[in-house]
């Protein structure tokens, strides 16, 4: 079957798609957006989180029919051009980045918790990443990098000091 | 594999009609695994995430005791947890638990009750709540008191040209519980659950057990035991601290509802116990709250 859908702003098109394929394969084999990662294909380890229209949900349980007319956000379509998201620059200042395959899953979830709440509590940054699995941080670093992003995010003038 | 794209309502439950061997597909969160992992390749998907009926709620009855919450069933557990938490507690509690964030914004009771896993997380809080399920086709629409749907481990009463359109939820004020037994907070399928209701207005306590039997069920000699314990003691008019003796008879019973099996998440025996535990301790918090109501 054809899908059309809205990718990081721009219109895409793809044919012959399996009835039973998953909005990840379609991204990362047809669509040439590799970003969002493949790994559990049950919704256990949050590494293909994306936005479909603006709410973050586990690509690899959507299947590629149902997002036929409607928008979808990858981790690739985070930053403006060359210049990161805050929530990227954090990871990457914060050492909240290892082996990386967790990561542009974790990005997507951390980025929606920042437009939802500003400010988050630790237990709510706990609460809103409970759905993404990293093998190597320890999450610690992570907390840290979500703190400092929602600290940016609060004073844009304190990130470019 | 054919890919159905309907629209309406009346759209989906003709195509139901045509073809029975549909599966209907709304967040995907069991669809999509069972494809990805070739467990299933059914000759057609039903996709009802473009129906817009199915995305709504709406309320009947006022929104107080007597009241009724109508549960369109593509409303995912996110808009449940937002919007009617207030006047359903145990369902919005039970939403709360399932997996994650990504999953709660797709995942649907709806869903919930296609699957019919015994392990299902909302399945003992509308057994427990008196819900009902509605079922749709082009012959018509009825409903199925939830005590009614499970048949069996995956197996529910619906006939293969329906639809699962909505679940009807009693409104209520009264304190309701729910608790499981999982190795984390997050993404777990439950060892086992219970959901404990206090129905003040008719003198009745309803008590359900998921994960423990071939069906998510009602622990009725419980649900009997305690509400004749609390109607002869005057208890809902003056509420007074439950006997030790009282809570654990009633945990002892919930348990004894229990058919359980051994299996990777735990073993019969000790999903047993932990029944008869959280089914003391969520009645304990339910009285509390409720004595505190009251007085």
């Amino acid at each position: 079957m054809r899908v059309n859908v809205t990718v990081n702003g721009e219109p895409r098109q793809a044919d012959d798609v399996w009835e039973g394929e998953s909005l990840l394969f379609l991204l990362r084999e047809r669509l040439g957006l590799p970003g969002s990662k493949n790994a559990c294909e049950q919704g256990e380890c949050g590494s293909c989180t994306v936005y479909l229209d603006d709410t973050p949900v586990c690509s690899c349980l959507v299947a590629a029919g149902q997002v036929q007319d409607r928008e979808v956000r990858t981790v690739e379509g985070l930053a403006d051009g060359d210049r990161l998201d805050p929530v990227q620059e954090a990871f990457v200042e914060a050492g909240a980045v290892q082996c990386g395959f967790c990561t542009p899953g974790l990005v997507v979830a951390a980025h929606d918790l920042l437009d939802r709440v500003p400010r988050p509590s630790d237990p709510e940054i706990r609460e809103a990443l409970a759905g993404n699995l990293c093998r190597c941080t320890g999450y610690e670093k992570i907390l840290d990098a979500v703190r400092l992003a929602a600290t940016r995010k609060a004073d844009p003038e304190a990130a470019s000091r | 594999m054919d890919f159905l794209r309907p629209d309406t309502l009346a759209e989906a439950l003709a195509l139901k009609a045509q073809r029975p061997d549909a599966v209907p597909i709304a967040g995907g969160t069991d669809v999509m695994v069972e494809l990805n992992f070739d467990h299933r390749r059914p000759a057609a998907l039903l996709d009802l995430t473009r129906i817009a009926e199915l995305r709504s709620w709406d309320s009947a009855g006022g929104n107080g005791d007597g009241g009724t919450v109508r549960i369109g069933s593509g409303v995912p557990y996110t808009r449940i947890i937002d919007e009617l938490g207030d006047r359903l507690p145990g369902l919005a509690m039970a939403s709360r638990t399932v997996g994650s964030p990504q999953i709660r914004n797709r995942g649907t009771v709806g869903g919930n009750l296609g699957a019919a896993s015994p392990a299902g997380d909302t399945h003992p809080v509308l057994l427990a709540g008196d819900a009902t399920v509605e079922a749709a086709s082009t012959r018509g629409t009825r409903l199925i008191p939830a005590t009614e749907f499970y048949l069996g481990v995956k197996r529910h009463a619906l006939e293969p040209d329906e639809l699962i359109t909505a679940v009807h939820v009693p409104v209520t004020r009264a304190p309701q519980q729910f608790a499981k037994v999982g190795t984390r907070n997050a993404m777990v399928i439950a060892v086992c659950s219970f959901a404990v209701a206090l129905h003040p207005a008719r003198q009745r306590v309803g008590a359900a057990v998921g994960s423990a039997a071939p069906t998510p069920r009602r622990a009725s000699a419980a649900e009997e035991f305690l509400s004749a314990e609390l109607t002869s003691a005057n208890q809902w008019e003056s509420p007074k601290p439950l006997l030790d003796s009282v809570k654990r008879r009633f945990g002892e019973l919930v348990a004894e509802a229990a058919n359980p099996i051994d299996d990777v998440r735990g073993s019969a025996a000790y999903r047993k116990h932990a029944l008869s535990v959280l089914a003391r301790r969520t009645l304990d918090w339910a009285w509390r709250d409720y004595s505190e109501k009251v007085t």
